[in-house]
């Protein structure tokens, strides 16, 4: 005997559920908000995680990073008149050793980093200024946009040339060509030599913030010159007035040949520092490290996500299973009206499988439009970076079909199970 | 001549409780082709269940039951839905049409369940609601229509598979006297163009027009009488 056909089947579902519209549209209401929960929660955790993949990875995986950390120093004499020199942070010493013990280097550079006072004609705005060595350029991967970066000539001479970054060259030099023109950095005049690019989103990080976002208005000038016009020493303004300090080197980037050997490179980092310093004025960043633990946090995201979702798909699978058997015995008299006409079991288990599906699907598409909707939404509102992912709406949908006819399964063995006679006696 | 209906020894038992009812005890029951019988006897005498069972809705205890020549007695759950496809139309008292199918609709669905082609199906729905009188109506829902009307199309639905045996459970139980005599009237005429019926009722107005009364009695056939020869 043959059955009924798929399309009629169909047919007859959806003429079954437009019967009964508030009730499928409240059932269908529970998988659209699992589906769309999913792929909202996917779409923003996705966003989190390759933001914070992404910042890493500039970090540059073969990379080390040593900070100088200033440490509270315990009866410094405590009144602001008194002006001891506070000295910490890394040494050239540090830097010499670890260019000769640590393996597998490939390149090391160092960084000052200053707050300083930038002046062109009349102009005048306050930024960072960073006295380093040409290989900073290729470890950061900033873009050149014009004229050169920082060069061994610069190095070996202590030229006095600077190279800006973009937003610095918008605000300092509107109006002007700034490469060859002069800026004074705190009475010192440089060259303009070249303009780098703006600062990507999660950039390395610098001596302010750990992300430091945005257009980049830095000034970069060769490490040698600064030392030969200004030294170590410089003054620390506070709230308290001001303090004399004296670092040498701000940061320290290591960068290893491959990515293997960054472990044995940080121990070495790690041996040469402790040696060297008797307080731990220092911090060791290890990007490396930091995309493993990202990975792992990622998981454990993932873990409670998934969680969630489960939750939230099991109970709009609840709903389903509610309504169908609420259906299915509000039509008991059909089903053994349909029985007595020659319905197989296998038709009644169909027909109310198939109207669970189509309850589902549609939910489901549903769901799946509303779930890329919402994180477009919070990305345009709340400036958060969302992902979505095929994978998302993969999982979503067929997770949420796949638990519907699970729990539409009962309610329609019930239907099918049916004494006919018994059910054609039901009022 | 094969009959139609052939019962041996025909014994029903319900578990009730602890209880065994014994709701058929040994029928014997012969209904050949173009016959129109009529069951009669006091409720819970057990005429709903031999109805029950000739339409294959329920399963023997005991004994044999041959429809159409064939032993359905051991058949399974889906072969029996198969029998009632084919070979039984059924008509009840209170017309049992599906409430949100329109009336075409509701005369196609036993074919739904032979997978006969949607086209092939609707011609034939429509044939028979014509002849039934009912072509104003088409696209009804049933509760639309008057209850004659809506025994028009329980009979229409009951015949658009061709059955070799026609069951009615008390047709007219529903409906005004007058209705009630157009409806047997169209049974008349089914039996008449060679249709075997079998119906339930306790209206002995009802009984006279068939040729043949099975009075049951506590389980058992009491009495059988002929009126006249079948028509054929």
């Amino acid at each position: 005997m043959k059955s009924m056909r798929p399309e009629r089947m169909v047919k007859l579902a959806v003429k079954n559920l437009s019967q009964y519209k508030l009730r499928a549209g409240l059932t269908m209401l529970g998988i659209i908000f699992g589906v769309c929960s999913v792929v909202a929660m996917l779409s923003v955790g996705e966003g989190a995680n390759r933001e914070i993949q992404e910042k890493i990875q500039r970090m540059g995986s073969q990379n080390i990073l040593i900070k100088s950390v200033k440490i509270p120093q315990e009866g410094s004499g405590g009144g602001s008149n008194f002006r001891a020199i506070a000295s910490y942070g890394l040494k050239y010493e540090d830097a010499e050793q670890m260019s000769r013990f640590v393996p597998n280097l490939a390149a090391s550079t160092p960084m000052k980093v200053l707050h300083f006072d930038t002046r062109f004609k009349e102009r005048r705005l306050q930024t960072d200024v960073i006295a380093t060595t040409p290989w900073y350029l290729r470890v950061q991967r900033y873009r050149l946009m014009r004229g050169r970066f920082l060069t061994n000539t610069d190095m070996n001479f202590g030229s006095p040339v600077c190279v800006i970054g973009s937003r610095l060259a918008r605000i300092l030099f509107s109006g002007f060509d700034p490469i060859g023109q002069s800026l004074i950095i705190d009475k010192d005049a440089y060259t303009v030599v070249g303009i780098v690019g703006d600062i990507a989103q999660g950039e390395l990080p610098s001596a302010g913030e750990l992300w430091l976002d945005g257009e980049n208005q830095n000034v970069y000038i060769p490490l040698r010159t600064y030392l030969q016009k200004r030294g170590d020493l410089f003054i620390q303004w506070n709230e308290g007035g001001s303090v004399l300090e004296q670092i040498e080197l701000h940061e320290l980037i290591l960068t290893v040949d491959k990515q293997e050997h960054v472990v044995r490179a940080v121990d070495a980092v790690r041996r040469i520092l402790q040696k060297n310093h008797s307080k731990e004025d220092y911090s060791i960043i290890v990007p490396l490290e930091l995309i493993r633990q990202a990975r792992e946090t990622r998981r454990l995201f993932n873990i409670v996500l998934g969680s969630i979702a489960a939750i939230s798909l099991i109970v709009g699978g609840i709903g389903i299973m509610n309504i169908m058997l609420a259906t299915v015995s509000e039509r008991t008299r059909e089903i053994g009206i349909r029985r007595a006409l020659g319905a197989r079991r296998r038709d009644i288990v169909l027909q109310f499988l198939m109207e669970t599906l189509i309850l589902s699907i549609s939910g489901g598409v549903i769901g799946l439009v509303l779930g890329a909707v919402i994180p477009l939404a919070i990305s345009y509102f709340a400036n958060v970076r969302t992902a979505l992912t095929v994978p998302a709406f993969v999982v979503a949908f067929t997770v949420s079909v796949s638990v519907s006819v699970v729990f539409g399964i009962y309610p329609a063995r019930r239907a099918a199970m049916m004494d006919p006679i018994e059910a054609l006696r039901h009022e | 001549m094969v009959p139609i209906v052939e019962l041996k020894n025909a014994v029903k038992e319900y578990e009730n409780g602890p209880l065994r009812v014994r709701a058929l005890r040994g029928v014997d029951l012969r209904i050949d082709p173009g016959e129109y019988a009529v069951i009669m006897g006091a409720s819970g005498c057990g005429k709903s269940t031999l109805l029950n069972l000739l339409g294959c809705l329920d399963h023997l205890s005991e004994g044999d039951y041959l429809l159409g020549g064939d032993n359905i007695s051991k058949l399974s759950d889906d072969e029996l839905s198969e029998i009632r496809s084919r070979r039984i139309g059924f008509i009840f008292q209170s017309y049992n049409l599906i409430p949100q199918l329109n009336i075409l609709e509701n005369i196609e669905v036993p074919l739904f369940y032979q997978g006969i082609p949607e086209r092939e199906a609707r011609e034939r729905a429509i044939e028979l609601a014509e002849r039934m009188g009912l072509s104003e109506r088409l696209k009804h829902k049933p509760m639309e229509l008057s209850g004659g009307q809506q025994q028009r199309v329980a009979i229409a639905r009951s015949l658009v598979t061709d059955p070799i045996l026609m069951l009615a459970d008390e047709p007219t139980g529903n409906l005004d006297s007058k209705t009630g005599h157009e409806i047997l009237e169209l049974i008349d005429d089914l039996n008449a163009e060679g249709k075997t019926i079998v119906m339930v009722t306790h209206d002995d107005e009802v009984a006279h027009r068939a040729q043949r009364v099975v009075r049951v009695f506590d389980g058992e056939i009491v009495s059988n009488e002929w009126k006249g020869a079948p028509k054929q």
